[in-house]
């Protein structure tokens, strides 16, 4: 029985450790709970890599100053390997065993929807970055917004109708088809609030074909759609599956433009995509070409550090560090409550991926989205949709 | 009639691609009686193989398939070596664990290495063709005669050599075959390394096809492929290609007739209802079992 | 009296054991109910170790105790999770409304799961080993793509709204229970059976050991464990979606037996422990812990194949009767 008792032992010993560790000048801790591993460990990279840059820069600057007294920040990031049970795991870790003062992510909706119940009910704030799913915000029994879980990007139903006015009156279509991962929590949202939005504007949805995450062959589901004759095709899909279908559809003789939404957004789809996507539209957060100066900086400063242009997830992971730290600095005390009360108030924010501010009461930010096009290899904004 | 000609050959392309992994499993299953679940992680590595290969220069085609093919290969030898070698003697279902440990932390030190897809390059040209009203591609028909290639090659290499004898007696009877001169250990470390290999050259033309790789490919397909071995007849070489190839018929044609949504739903009950009729397998036969 | 019925002090002197383990744990668990002690992520944690317990419990029966290899099991937890959330949110209106409503719905997950398991069980008398891996494989990616096409439980997108009612009381008993019932299962006629089943199935048949009516038995209870774990699960995490109960879960589930040790129930607990701790210690590794952890699987593998606890078993886990047997006088 000494084998057993040694390692339970050493075990136990790696847990109590694991908590330990305190850092010896004024340090506020803040959360980080990312998809490091699992199905999608490059969302989580990038988040993780957005979020410490801007950490990165506040530290170097001296800290943050909150009430007289200038604080480092430390920046925690725990993976919940994009499963709902290990987000809900790191959230609860993260808020009673770390005591962060706030909480960023998870990404994936999946994710951020069981966190944010915890989030909820030890009171402690959870800024989801990049979820898109009306739910993470939402009391579920109540039906009312939550009080501590606020989002940093617009909701796929400002989405879903920003794209589906877009195809109808600018682009004058009125045969959709769409293709999704029925699996995925996002694409799935997007793909059906796509087609409510698209048949009550008088459009019609020829054709809605699924395939399940991780596979790699459409060709099936393109037949199928080509043979509905549409006039574009709505992709709702994470970069990495884009490419694929963008390539097969276009091996089928499929010629039609596709729409894309905020997933579609990392540069590397250019790179993986090539001229398969060219003509493309697709709806995102924000524009390199918007121009702020943050934003140029910003986007030099990754580059510089992690050696490839950033993407929506970085970009957001970076606002919402940005925006916590932000409510922090006017909250003056180091206390959730207040930080909480403070985010809420913030009348305007201005981040890298445009300009923010929370209505009392909502805790979805009011912001607008851009429609942007894959054009001659790279993104080229074509028309701004505000809410 | 052009679109189900269509599917059809989407259903072959598919499926000759999962009967070269199907053949992997089925040979070292045929030698050891074991599931070797590490299988799916080297079709994995051989796509990454490539990736490694082409970073700096671009090798012609069939260079990088049998440099894939050797670099897979050794992974297979060394797998075989450090992890199923030791557990020869303890009870299976161990090794299988040790297998799945295996392709855990293959698939897992890679995607630490490299979280984000990577982009295949586009080593072989890809032209479409349009006969009859259908579209096919070069890169498909390439993946296509590529993938028979192999299987005919290796059903020549089981038929016709010293190896292939050597490798159905130790499937027919282990434990009297080393009194017959057969080196034993060398003949098991061949298999492993030629379904490596094919396990490899699958990776490379699944990434030709599909042009964007991550870790976590070879998992899911691996399991698939490991059903079409099963469905096919485990152990049995021209039962894994043909299971390969049902299943790539399954999996397309329910997504041709009807709703994508139910393809998973119907491609596995539809084989779970083939496993109830036939329980060894289409090619497969019931193990004599002494008492 | 035969001999062996004779008092033997010295291997009954460590009978107060379990229960007055037990005993303890529900004393704690109580008070903390009431007077809140322990940090909420403990407690979330010590939920998920219980959990955790159960199925890997249950697995052992099939994979250990009976020898076969099933992949299934997170299909069981699956349909354990769904059924007990459709009873407490669908059916009960948010659950704790209701007067014995959790245990209810957590019942109602159990048996929805043995009913499967039954079905399971059926199919397992044609096939054997690695043919019956392939079935319970193929039936855990039915149910999964099953729950993904069912609208009425939000397909893909989850179940929301599930009354956080898995406390640490509730999961003690759960955990208790499940250890009771195969700890008497698996020491009587039937767990003889079962474990003869898995030495050799054919001259255990030869000799009249009822093996279809052990099969069938071993399944039920296997998988009404299972569902009993989803349940709980469902009702701790208070959203469930498809994505949770696919092969990766059966595949930690398959860790934490091998890693504890087959056939034996102290494994089984040893084997989620270590498993939910270093799933929690190896946090601040990052991605690398999915490396970390296969790796100590392989090495221990390497160096005891049966796992820590082989098929030993610890001695308060045996009924009376079977260390009276085993220690000699």
């Amino acid at each position: 029985m000494k084998f057993p008792t040694l390692i339970f032992s050493l075990a136990c010993i790696a847990a109590g450790l694991s908590g330990c560790g305190r850092p010896s000048e004024p340090t506020i801790r803040l959360g980080l709970n990312v998809e490091l591993s699992g199905e999608m460990p490059s969302v989580g990279a990038s988040s993780k890599n957005g979020a410490q840059l801007y950490v990165d820069k506040i530290n170097e600057a001296g800290g943050l100053e909150v009430g007289g007294v200038k604080y480092k920040i430390e920046l925690a990031s725990r993976d919940n390997g994009a499963k709902a049970d290990q987000a809900a795991a790191i959230a609860q870790r993260l808020i009673s065993q770390e005591n962060v003062l706030m909480m960023i992510g998870p990404n994936s909706s999946a994710c951020a929807i069981p966190a944010a119940e915890i989030a909820e009910s030890l009171q402690c704030v959870m800024i989801a970055p990049w979820s898109t799913n009306p739910k993470t915000t939402q009391n579920v029994t109540t039906g009312k917004p939550k009080e501590y879980v606020f989002r940093g990007c617009f909701t796929d139903v400002f989405q879903a109708e920003a794209l589906a006015k877009f195809a109808r009156n600018d682009l004058k279509i009125s045969r959709a088809a769409i293709l999704y991962d029925v699996a995925s929590e996002a694409p799935n949202g997007q793909a059906n609030l796509f087609k409510t939005t698209f048949e009550r504007f008088g459009g019609k949805v020829t054709a809605l074909e699924t395939y399940t995450t991780g596979d790699r062959d459409f060709s099936a589901q393109l037949t199928k759609i080509r043979a509905s004759e549409p006039e574009v095709l709505f992709l709702p899909a994470y970069y990495n599956d884009v490419p694929l279908v963008a390539q097969q559809a276009r091996r089928q003789g499929i010629t039609i433009p596709f729409l894309g939404s905020d997933a579609w957004s990392s540069p590397e789809i250019i790179k993986l995509g090539g001229q398969d996507l060219a003509g493309s539209y697709f709806c995102n957060h924000y524009s390199t070409e918007i121009g702020l100066p943050e934003a140029k900086a910003f986007v030099e400063a990754y580059t510089a550090k992690f050696g490839q242009a950033p993407n929506d997830l970085a970009a957001l992971a970076y606002d919402s560090l940005g925006l916590a730290c932000e409510s922090i600095r006017s909250a003056r005390k180091l206390d959730r409550k207040a930080v909480r009360d403070a985010l809420s108030k913030i009348p305007k924010y201005e981040g890298v991926t445009g300009l923010f501010h929370f209505d009392e009461g909502n805790p979805d930010p009011v912001k607008s989205a851009c429609i942007l096009q894959i054009k001659d290899g790279k993104f080229s904004w074509v028309a701004n949709v505000n809410p | 009639m052009e679109y189900f000609a269509q599917q059809f050959i989407n259903a072959v392309q598919l499926g000759s691609i999962y009967a070269l992994i199907a053949l992997g499993y089925a040979m070292v299953y045929g030698v050891l009686s074991m599931i070797n679940f590490a299988h799916g992680d080297v079709f994995m590595l051989g796509a990454f193989a490539c990736l490694l290969l082409t970073r700096w220069v671009t090798p012609p085609f069939p260079v990088v398939l049998v440099a894939a093919m050797g670099a897979t290969a050794i992974v297979g030898i060394l797998i075989e070596r450090l992890a199923y070698r030791p557990l020869r003697g303890a009870p299976k279902a161990s090794a299988i664990i040790t297998a799945l440990s295996c392709g855990l932390v293959i698939q897992n030190t890679t995607l630490s290495l490299s979280p984000y897809p990577q982009p295949m390059p586009a080593i072989l040209a890809n032209t479409t063709h349009q006969v009859a009203g259908v579209s096919i591609s070069s890169i498909q028909i390439e993946i296509i005669v590529i993938s028979i290639g192999l299987m005919v090659g290796l059903d020549l290499l089981i038929r016709r050599t010293f190896f292939g004898i050597s490798m159905r007696a130790i499937s027919f009877d282990h434990t009297s075959v080393p009194l017959m001169g057969v080196p034993v250990n060398r003949i098991i470390s061949l298999t492993f390394a030629i379904g490596a290999a094919l396990g490899g050259a699958a990776g490379l033309l699944y990434g030709l096809a599909y042009p964007v790789v991550g870790a976590t490919m070879g998992m899911l397909v691996g399991w698939k492929a490991f059903v079409a071995a099963v469905v096919g007849g485990i152990g049995n070489i021209r039962g894994a290609v043909l299971g390969g190839f049902i299943l790539g018929l399954v999996e397309i044609m329910s997504v041709a007739v009807l709703p994508s949504t139910y393809r998973d739903l119907i491609a596995y009950s539809l084989l779970l209802v083939i496993l109830i009729f036939k329980p060894y397998g289409l090619l497969g036969s019931a193990p004599n079992q002494k008492v | 009296m035969a001999s062996y019925q004779k008092f033997n002090g010295f291997a009954a002197a460590g009978r107060w054991f379990l229960p007055a383990l037990l005993a303890l744990g529900f004393g704690f668990a109580f008070l903390n109910q009431g007077h809140p002690m322990l940090n909420p992520y403990a407690e979330f944690i010590l939920v998920a170790l219980g959990i955790n317990i159960i199925l890997c419990m249950s697995l052992n029966l099939v994979n250990g105790y009976m020898g076969e290899f099933s992949v299934g099991h997170a299909g069981f937890m699956g349909i354990g999770a769904y059924a007990s959330a459709v009873v407490s949110v669908k059916l009960l209106g948010g659950g704790a409304a209701v007067v014995g409503g959790f245990p209810m719905a957590v019942l109602a997950g159990g048996m929805a799961a043995a009913v499967t398991g039954l079905l399971l069980a059926l199919l397992s008398f044609k096939t054997r080993g690695d043919y019956l891996a392939i079935i319970t494989f193929a039936f855990l990616m039915i149910v999964k793509s099953g729950f993904e096409n069912m609208g009425y439980v939000g397909g893909p997108r989850g179940l929301l709204g599930i009354a956080k009612l898995t406390t640490l009381p509730w999961t003690l008993f759960w955990v208790a229970a499940t250890l009771w019932a195969h700890r008497n299962l698996l020491y009587s006629k039937f767990g003889r059976a079962v474990i003869a089943i898995r030495e050799d199935e054919l001259a255990a048949n030869s000799m009249g050991v009822r093996t279809r009516e052990a099969k069938i038995i071993a399944f039920v209870v296997s998988s009404f464990f299972g569902g009993i774990a989803g349940a709980l699960f469902a009702h701790q995490l208070q959203f469930i979606n498809p994505s949770s109960f696919d092969i990766v879960k059966s595949t930690e589930i398959l860790v934490m037996v091998y890693l504890g040790g087959v056939g034996s129930l102290g494994g089984s607990i040893i084997g989620a422990v270590i498993f939910t701790f270093l799933s929690q210690a190896l946090a601040p590794l990052g991605s690398w812990r999915m490396v970390a952890m296969p790796m100590i699987l392989l090495v221990l593998m390497l160096f005891r194949p049966r796992g820590i606890m082989g098929l030993k078993e610890l001695r308060c886990f045996l009924p009376l009767r079977e260390v009276l047997i085993r220690v000699k006088p």
